[in-house]
């Protein structure tokens, strides 16, 4: 039975609609992220959750019980707020033993478990510092770990990590990842950084102007995207609008301007259709002999840029549009050779292409 | 140009506001501080020959229980304001943007009357055949009518009534500061309204608690005409006494001497305020 079940739940600020009909089941253990862009309604739903606000109509149960009656103190859900939150007057010690305290903790058992997160989040020797003393980073830590103290059924993070810098991020996506095993707890992170969201979570929740647009494994919602938004959302994506000239139980053919394409799908394809092929699923060519795929077209080349890993081209098409086309970069790759204006010959292996009808 | 033309506004209405407390504060502080230590005449009000008298007698426990009662008085009231201000202050903060102002003017208002005369208005409300005798009256609430005046309850609703907004104003101002969100997280972490008001939102606004407490607690020590008009003289105070000092028995360096006590007390709570707003500063920083 899932831990966490929301059946149906909008909420409206007056005539605004912010959420429509979210239902979401999150399991015990899982590390879950709403991925989405600002505005679409990630903090609301943590909100509802953590009970600072209601839901218009549909129900939450956390661990089978209804929560929807209960206030914020009485729920087994603990926040950590995306501007952190903490409390300016107490030290880092005691802003962490808030929560046991409220609870009636014994006070050796405050202390003994005060210490263990500050040991685990590596702030100990700041403990009697004010939060104002701290840098980001740490601030950061004292909200996860004032969170966490209180071994909540589930932990609510939102956006938690947006506000370090690059580095720090990395390294807290990491540690963060390794708290949530060694605790055992389930997380429900908000983010709006997709990469973040691939490398941390057991399955991503996209979501787009309040509704959900697709749930699934990072794998899945990369390689699978439900709709256009999603493919778009997570990384870069080349999109091309088509129409079905034929199709049988085994292969469609469709026409993109003057080209047709053969797609090897058993799919029930509509008249208009989007083929969508990820930059790092083309492959590009000097010579036509080396073409392997009746998919191709040929190109120009506009741009190039070399980004470590990756090498990444900008290519025309005859009609004008622009392709995206990323290799992996290895020493005696053709790839650096390229000169700007060449002609280049660009397929996909078959299969790679995700079909989408039309919206 | 600006900048000059600014500049010299500026000195020149520094200059009025510091001529003006020269002239009518300081200097006559100055003139009671002198008098103080000046004897009592037969002939002029005061003769030159300078002693510690009026200090020394000012020890007697007569004077000294005035000064305790004062002070009393002052702290009773300065605390019934905080109790009924805070909520008061806290709804205020928490009203949506357009009728706060509205709010504000209602308890700002009234300053633009002579308290004096909002004292007598308040006898007309509270005397035995007054207004709010009539009204509970009429509402079948109480079957006699209440003997509020010359009572210590009458001193105390003038007292209150009268300084009210000087406590409201400073703890809205520290209360509207107080980041929402600490609150929800407080909530969060399973804090009820008592345990959010006691551990987040009182700490957070100490500096508001004490600058109202001394914004009332001062001006209700040197308070004389309410005890005197809703209190009937009953029990002297600092303020009543130094006026009897001056106007009836025309002993200005004794009632000099009680003003110099009176006016030293007050320097040594303002002293103890800063103080404590330093330390509740350094306690935010640090
Ligand atoms: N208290 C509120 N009153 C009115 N609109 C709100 C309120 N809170 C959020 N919204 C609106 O709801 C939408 C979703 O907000 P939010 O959940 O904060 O988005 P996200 O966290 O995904 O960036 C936004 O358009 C925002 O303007
Ligand atoms: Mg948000």
């Amino acid at each position: 039975m899932a831990l966490l079940e929301l059946i149906d739940l909008s909420k409206n600020y007056k005539e605004i609609e912010v959420l429509k009909n979210i239902s979401l089941e999150i399991n015990n253990g899982e590390f879950l992220t709403l991925l989405g862009p600002s505005g679409c309604g990630k903090t609301t739903i943590l909100r509802l959750i953590g009970g600072f606000e209601e839901p218009s109509s549909g129900k939450i149960l956390l661990d089978g019980q209804s929560i929807d009656q209960l206030p914020s103190h009485k729920r087994a859900t603990n926040t950590v707020f995306q501007s952190y939150a903490l409390f300016p007057h107490m030290s880092v010690f005691d802003n962490i033993a808030f929560g046991l305290k409220m609870s009636k903790t014994p006070q050796d058992e405050i202390t003994r478990r005060v210490n263990e997160i500050l040991e685990t989040v590596q702030l100990s020797e700041h403990a009697h510092k004010k939060p104002s003393q701290l840098s980001g980073g740490q601030q950061q830590r004292v909200a996860i770990a004032r969170a966490v103290v209180n071994k909540p059924l589930i932990l609510l993070l939102d956006e938690s990590l947006s506000a370090l810098d690059y580095k720090l991020r990395k390294e807290m996506q990491i540690e963060l990842k390794m708290l949530q095993r060694k605790l055992g707890i389930t997380f429900l992170f908000v983010t709006h950084d997709q990469e973040e969201a691939l490398s941390m979570s057991d399955r991503i929740v996209v979501m787009n102007k309040g509704v959900i647009e697709q749930i699934g494994t990072p794998k899945e919602i990369y390689e699978e995207p439900k709709t256009i938004f999603v493919a778009k959302f997570i990384g870069e994506v080349n999109t091309f609008e088509c129409t079905l000239i034929s199709q049988n139980d085994q292969e469609a053919i469709v026409q993109y301007e003057d080209k047709s394409f053969m797609l090897k799908t058993a799919k029930t394809i509509s008249h208009d259709v989007n083929i969508l092929i990820r930059p790092e699923d083309l492959r590009v060519e000097r010579k036509f002999e080396d073409v392997r795929s009746p998919n191709y077209f040929q190109t120009t080349l506009e741009q190039i840029s070399y980004k470590g890993t990756t090498i990444d081209l900008v290519l025309k098409l005859k009609n004008g549009n622009i392709i995206l086309a990323s290799e992996f970069y290895n020493e005696d790759s053709d790839a650096l050779g390229y000169t700007i204006g060449e002609t280049l010959y660009v397929y996909w292996v078959d299969g790679w292409e995700v079909i989408l009808d039309a919206e | 140009m600006l900048n000059n033309s600014l500049s010299r506004f500026a000195i020149v209405s520094i200059g009025i506001i510091f001529v003006w407390i020269v002239l009518f504060a300081f200097l006559p502080q100055l003139l009671v501080f002198i008098a103080s230590f000046l004897t009592k005449g037969s002939q002029q009000m005061i003769e030159f020959e300078g002693n510690l008298e009026n200090y020394t007698r000012l020890a007697d426990p007569i004077y000294l229980k005035i000064f305790w009662d004062s002070f009393v008085l002052a702290l009773i009231t300065a605390l019934l304001c905080l109790v009924i201000a805070y909520p008061f202050a806290a709804i205020l903060a928490r009203t949506s943007v357009q009728w706060r102002p509205i709010l504000l003017i209602l308890i700002i208002i009234p300053f633009w009357t002579s308290s004096l005369v909002r004292t007598y208005a308040l006898i007309a409300i509270i005397k035995t055949k007054g207004l709010l005798n009539a009204l509970l009256l009429w509402l079948g609430i109480i079957s006699a009518p209440l003997e509020l005046m010359y009572t210590e309850t009458a001193v105390f609703i003038g007292m209150v009534y009268t300084l009210l907004p000087f406590m409201i104003l400073p703890l809205f101002a520290s209360i509207e500061k107080i980041d929402p969100r600490l609150l929800e997280a407080a909530g969060d972490l399973g804090a009820g309204f008592w345990n959010k008001l006691v551990k987040i939102t009182i700490p957070l606004t100490m500096p508001g608690i004490i600058a109202g407490f001394m914004l009332v607690f001062l001006p209700a020590l040197g308070m004389f005409y309410i005890p005197d008009l809703l209190g009937g003289a009953k029990n002297l105070i600092i303020g009543s006494f130094i006026r009897n000092q001056f106007l009836t028995f025309r002993d200005w360096p004794f009632g000099s001497a009680a003003s110099m006590l009176l006016t030293f007390l007050m320097l040594a709570l303002v002293a103890v305020y800063y103080r404590s707003q330093k330390v509740v500063e350094s306690k935010d920083s640090a």
